[in-house]
């Protein structure tokens, strides 16, 4: 534990030299704070709360990226041998990259939070328990998931493909950029098996219904089981050799990590309600904001819904049926 | 009698279908400094890494401070220093942080302060890493293997890719250490690292150990021959050098005769004679003392460079 944290400031002190690393973990999200809420709600108070949620869970769900890429990079430069070599475990040398990847995202989220009341007139804060707890196991999972990635790459090139495929679902299939029900039927099903659905859905509810943590706690035994998971997995898979390669069995291990949302997937498939409320928070904004964006928005889903807040670029004919 | 605090017995590891260590054992007694020296690739690496537990041995027996490096954990990384052959730190970490945060790593630690002072890098302390040069990093190294004051110290070539003047800075560290009576376990392929640091050596060879001693004891191997190393105007047969007056073998590389001979100066003069009858010049003559490398020479055929 002592040792966990050592690592921990060490690795912040790290990070907060690395120009990269300021870069796209403060001026990134910033950029996408300053472009949702700036440029997409046009001044509509009401529909803040729902591009922060989009806005904070890109700033959660880019934790895995940083973190795969530098133990990755540590492993390559034969770093991680010097720190095998000293009385450190791997469980303590990923504890301190989860630790140190929370610390240092929590204060771009209450930046976003700050700016979004202040800035952007975000009438109420949301249930703040609820947005706390969901972004410190969001923050977990997805450093946890990152680890998992180092854990399955030999070098930071593959690192980098495989991340930027998952960033992409991430990015595109999970509600963040698009609101899911805007997506197809097809979409928004697989969508239902993916983490940064239930991360996307979860900070909506607690940031526009006000729900507490119970009302999510779905979402958030998912994320906390997947995070107790990848963590397990990446402390059994971590290699400390440059040129120790992945072992055949270490991906199928891996894949292991995205069991509570393949059971999720199921179960909300046939019973669930994540599609349900999120269609209803989208709606709710919309039709809040819409006597203020008349004749200017085209995206929504069809049915009744009045004209909405999106991007005015969307394409209507992806709207599900 | 002592318990030796390194102790090797027959130890194997292979790599795929390269068979890297085939039956090495040796034993190292505490507060000495002992040398594996051998030519790259010879299994010096896999050797010291088995015994820092880097790596697990295929076959044998290894023991380090009564310890077993594979099972005993933290028990036994509280007990040894190393300097990796190939390994770094981040960039952006500052040198008394890397000290700092190595000692805190251990129950025992040294005054970081004092390490700084020793070894040269007071100066640097607030540098990065990056900023250091490859001198420096290498003091560091040093220093960091002597955070937790360890009872062993392995130091995997210590001076490779150093410059002559570095080099030299290293080998007065390792004479304190030495003085100091730690037991450090070194690998190196330079022949004057092991004759003027080790108190003993083993020659390692293509997975073996094949010969092992004080370096005055090996070089006994090799007494009462003296190598002459000798460049021509114009090539000759290795055959007709062979046959000059007291030779005992003669090899050639890239124009270079090196030749080992019991009688000298009839050596020489048989030598001159015979390169006057060719038309043949001397460009270039030295005579040395037998050394490690002639050892190495005499019992693989091959230089230890080569």
């Amino acid at each position: 534990m002592r040792h966990s944290w050592t690592l921990t400031k060490v690795r912040m002190r790290l990070a907060l030299r690395n120009r990269a690393f300021l870069f796209f973990s403060l001026v990134f999200p910033l950029v996408f704070l300053f472009l949702f809420l700036g440029l997409f709600t046009r001044g509509n108070v009401s529909a803040v709360p729902y591009m922060l949620a989009s806005v904070l869970a890109l700033t959660i769900m880019g934790s895995f990226w940083g973190l795969s890429m530098q133990l990755v990079t540590f492993r390559e430069q034969g770093i991680l041998r010097r720190f095998r070599i000293a009385p450190v475990g791997a469980g303590a040398m990923l504890a301190s990259s989860i630790a140190s990847n929370y610390l240092l995202t929590l204060p771009t989220v209450f930046i976003e939070f700050t700016l979004a009341r202040h800035l952007f007139h975000m009438r109420e804060w949301g249930n703040l328990w609820g947005v706390f707890i969901l972004v410190t196991l969001g923050i977990i999972t997805f450093a946890s998931l990152g680890l998992i990635v180092a854990s399955v790459t030999n070098t930071a090139q593959e690192t980098q493909v495989i991340n930027q495929l998952l960033w992409s679902a991430f990015l595109f299939l999970s509600g963040a950029t698009l609101p899911l029900p805007m997506l197809p039927g097809w979409i928004q099903s697989f969508a239902l098996f993916m983490p940064a659905t239930y991360l996307v859905v979860g900070l909506e509810r607690v940031l526009i219904a006000h729900v507490g943590a119970y009302a999510i706690r779905a979402e958030l035994l998912s994320l906390a089981v997947c995070a107790a998971i990848a963590f397990a997995v990446s402390q059994q898979l971590f290699r400390w050799e440059p040129e120790s390669k992945v072992p055949r069995s270490a991906k199928l291990w891996a894949a292991s990590a995205i069991i509570p949302f393949v059971l999720l997937g199921i179960w909300e498939t046939s019973y669930g309600h994540v599609r349900s409320t999120a269609t209803t928070d989208f709606m709710s904004t919309v039709q809040q904001a819409a006597p203020r964006t008349r004749g200017r928005l085209r995206m929504m889903p069809e049915s009744d819904a009045p004209p909405s807040t999106a991007p005015p670029d969307a394409d209507s004919s992806d709207a599900p049926k | 009698m002592t318990v030796p605090i390194i102790d090797v017995h027959n130890l194997t590891k292979s790599y795929g279908a390269v068979q890297a260590l085939r039956g090495v054992s040796f034993s190292v007694d505490e507060g000495e400094v002992f040398g594996l020296l051998g030519p790259n690739g010879a299994g010096k690496t896999s050797t010291v890494e088995i015994l820092e537990g880097l790596r697990p041995p295929d076959g044998g027996l290894v023991s380090v401070c009564g310890l077993d490096p594979q099972t005993s954990g933290n028990a036994f990384k509280q007990e040894i220093g190393a300097v990796l052959q190939s390994t770094a730190l981040p960039d952006k970490i500052r040198v008394n942080e890397a000290l700092t945060m190595f000692a805190s790593f251990y129950t025992r630690h040294r005054e970081t302060d004092g390490l700084l002072k020793r070894f040269g890098l007071e100066e640097k302390r607030n540098a990065f890493y990056s900023q250091l040069s490859g001198g420096q990093k290498q003091r560091l190294a040093l220093a960091m293997s002597l955070v937790n004051e360890p009872r062993v110290l392995f130091l995997d070539e210590p001076t490779a890719g150093l410059d002559p003047q570095v080099r030299r800075e290293i080998y007065d560290i390792i004479e304190e250490l030495k003085h100091e009576k730690k037991t450090i376990l070194l690998t190196t392929h330079y022949i004057e690292e092991a004759e003027r640091l080790c108190d003993r050596v083993a020659i390692v060879d293509q997975g073996r150990v094949i010969a092992y001693g004080t370096p005055r004891d090996l070089k006994q191997r090799a007494a009462g021959t003296s190598r002459i190393e000798l460049r021509l105007a114009r090539p000759e047969p290795e055959e007709a050098l062979r046959g000059l007056e007291g030779v005992a073998d003669c090899r050639a590389t890239d124009g270079l005769y090196l030749m080992h001979s019991t009688r000298v100066p009839q050596t020489i003069v048989s030598l001159v004679k015979y390169l006057e009858a060719q038309g043949n010049e001397l460009a270039g003559l030295e005579i040395a003392a037998p050394s490690l490398e002639d050892v190495f020479l005499e019992l693989t055929g091959r230089r230890l460079r080569d």
